[in-house]
């Protein structure tokens, strides 16, 4: 009977019943889509440490980034530290910014990553056109499908100049987006040294990959040690410092969280107002049911059932908008990201705000005197 | 073999408001109700008539005096303890009826029940019986805006004697109903005292139920200054005879 009355007590005034549902919808909606740029832009930020093949990641002192390395780790640090035990390979990585001169005119800002793949470092992933062999043909770099048009070229075989060189489009990667907005142009090490105008011996990163039974935190000692002037970080820890370069420092990330959290505060004020009033039009037959003895939990679960079923119509509606949004971003430069966590997390959290929305009804409903059944 | 009270109050005094504003709307009432009878509380508008039935009913405290429910006395008792001693021993019938606009007759019934903790098809077969027993077996489904009046206080009589309270209380239960609907509830109330060994309370001060009880008590100024019972050895009408006595006049 507490589902039905709570559910009869719901849709009994459909246009209040709207309006809560509107208030979850656009809270959910809206805690969704920052949450799912705020993920999309993780994962972009990210991308790039995830997918290098190594446990541990030598930097310049302070590089605070994946594209902020610089160009200052040399020769003598990839010789100390394969010196180090249980260090099983040492691979190269040069990573800057460079500008990408279109060729109809005027230029733009790309990432260079210059990595060979025979070091089981880095290869871009997600070819959807060539092969690594191609990329290493003169001149070959690969880039992502998504930023053809932000390029200026239509696909491969076209060319155009990045700083002091002539490149040509050998492949096309799909869905490796850059947060910054600079498209990634993969190319093997040397050309990019080439490219970038750096020195023979000069490098970004080194990718060190240890053997199977090394110690990671007793190599990462070792080589802190041995490599003056470098930071040596493990994977979780570059990948922490990216993503607060990224998204805290620049403030990014706040404004995403920041929305998240003023949708879920709109969300909570909207249903807690709608089912404040509905129990205050209900008033009396709260009171009907004190007087005929009910225990005030049973008034309470009346209540709760009633933003349950709010919450659960809501989270579907909002959740069929959010989806519709996400598949519409796909091909945008930020595209929304949706995991079953997100979702369980969203719903979770719909209820738990539907849940705070009732307190202040169960507060009102608390305080019914039974004795006003007999003041109708 | 005499039953012993079903609800007994002593030297009950309400006070309501306080300071210069302070109402005493009962100054020491005595009253016991027995099983099988049903009694008629009566008295002018303000005498305390309905202050005293929500302090039998448990629904508001005296300021002092005793009510032993059942035998429980229920001085000192939380509100929470006071909720459960009505849902398991009163039954209320209200004036205005205080059906659920959302719920049908057979689920209007039904809450009753939950409230108790019967659930499921037994608590259905129940409250399907006791609607049978008013008279709306017919009505099951319909909400209580496609009820008249008088139907409607059928469920809400339905809805308060559903649990087998000890005792039912009513407050002006024939108020807002025309004369037929009105001698149609005292009629099942007459019926739930006699039939069912209940102790029926209802507060009026329509003369046209006083055919129906076996006891009047008067009250006035919160004191009750007279109480009228049927003559021993004179058998209170039978539900058959006040039909047809209402039928000869209608």
């Amino acid at each position: 009977m507490i589902l039905t009355l709570a559910f009869r007590n719901l849709f009994h005034d459909r246009i209040r019943l709207a309006v809560t549902l509107i208030g979850i919808l656009f809270s959910i909606v809206l805690v969704a889509v920052q949450l799912g740029l705020y993920l999309g832009s993780s994962r972009m930020i990210t991308a790039m440490i995830e997918r290098a093949n190594g446990e541990l990641w030598v930097t310049a002192y302070g590089a605070k980034s994946f594209e902020d390395g610089g160009l200052l780790l040399t020769q003598r640090e990839r010789h100390a530290a394969l010196a180090t035990p249980g260090v099983k390979a040492v691979s190269p990585m040069i990573v800057a910014f460079a500008e990408w001169r279109k060729p109809s005119g005027g230029s733009t800002r790309v990432v260079v990553v210059g990595t060979d793949a025979e070091d089981g470092g880095l290869e871009p992933w997600s070819l959807v056109k060539g092969t690594w062999a191609d990329i290493k043909a003169p001149d070959a770099i690969a880039v992502d499908n998504s930023y053809l048009r932000e390029l200026d070229i239509s696909g491969v075989g076209d060319t155009a100049q990045i700083a002091q060189g002539r490149v040509k489009v050998r492949a096309l990667t799909s869905g490796i987006r850059s947060f910054t907005q600079s498209p990634y142009v993969f190319t093997p090490l040397n050309r990019a040294r080439h490219l970038l105008g750096a020195p023979a011996d000069k490098t970004t990163f080194f990718l060190v990959q240890l053997y199977p039974d090394a110690n990671v935190e007793a190599v990462r000692a070792d080589l802190l040690q041995r490599l003056e002037g470098a930071d040596v970080l493990t994977r979780p820890e570059f990948r922490d410092r990216s993503l607060t370069q990224w998204l805290f420092r620049t403030g990014a990330g706040v404004a995403l969280i920041g929305g998240a959290l003023l949708g879920i505060l709109v969300g909570t004020v909207i249903v807690a107002q709608t089912l404040y009033s509905s129990t205050k039009d209900h008033l009396n037959e709260f009171a009907t049911l004190r007087a005929l003895g009910s225990s005030s939990g049973y008034i309470h679960k009346v209540i709760l059932a009633q933003a349950g079923m709010s919450a659960v119509i809501g989270y579907v509606l909002g959740m069929m908008i959010s989806l519709t949004v996400l598949v519409m971003s796909k091909s945008s430069p930020l595209p929304l990201v949706m995991t079953w966590g997100l979702a369980g997390a969203l719903f979770a959290l719909t209820l738990s705000m539907c849940a705070i929305s009732a307190v202040s009804a169960i507060i009102k409903v608390t305080k019914i005197d039974p004795a006003t059944v007999f003041n109708r | 073999m005499t039953l012993p009270p079903s609800l007994e109050a002593e030297d009950i005094v309400k006070e309501l408001g306080r300071g210069a504003g302070k109402v005493v709307a009962l100054k020491g009432v005595s009253l016991s109700l027995n099983p099988g009878e049903l009694t008629l509380l009566m008295g002018p508008s303000g005498s305390g008539k309905t202050t005293l039935l929500s302090i039998l009913g448990c629904i508001l405290t005296q300021t002092s005096g005793e009510i032993r429910v059942a035998g429980q006395s229920t001085t000192g008792l939380s509100p929470e303890e006071l909720a459960e001693l009505r849902r398991k021993n009163i039954g209320y019938i209200f004036q205005s009826y205080n059906l659920f606009p959302t719920l049908n007759a057979l689920e209007n019934v039904r809450i009753a029940l939950d409230v108790l903790g019967q659930k499921g098809y037994a608590a259905s077969q129940r409250a399907e019986e006791v609607l049978h027993d008013v008279g709306l077996g017919h009505r099951l489904k319909n909400f209580p805006g496609n009820l008249s009046g008088g139907e409607q206080q059928r469920v809400a009589v339905a809805r308060a004697i559903a649990s087998s309270p000890s005792v039912v209380l009513a407050d002006e239960p024939t108020a807002a109903l025309d004369s037929e609907n009105g001698h149609a509830v005292m009629e099942l109330l007459a019926r739930i005292a006699r039939e069912q060994e209940r102790s029926v309370l209802a507060v009026t001060h329509d003369p046209r139920t006083l055919g129906y009880a076996d006891r009047v008590v008067r009250i006035e100024d919160g004191l009750i200054v007279g109480e009228e019972r049927r003559p021993d050895g004179l058998d209170a009408p039978s539900v058959t005879d006040l039909t047809k006595r209402r039928k000869a006049h209608g």
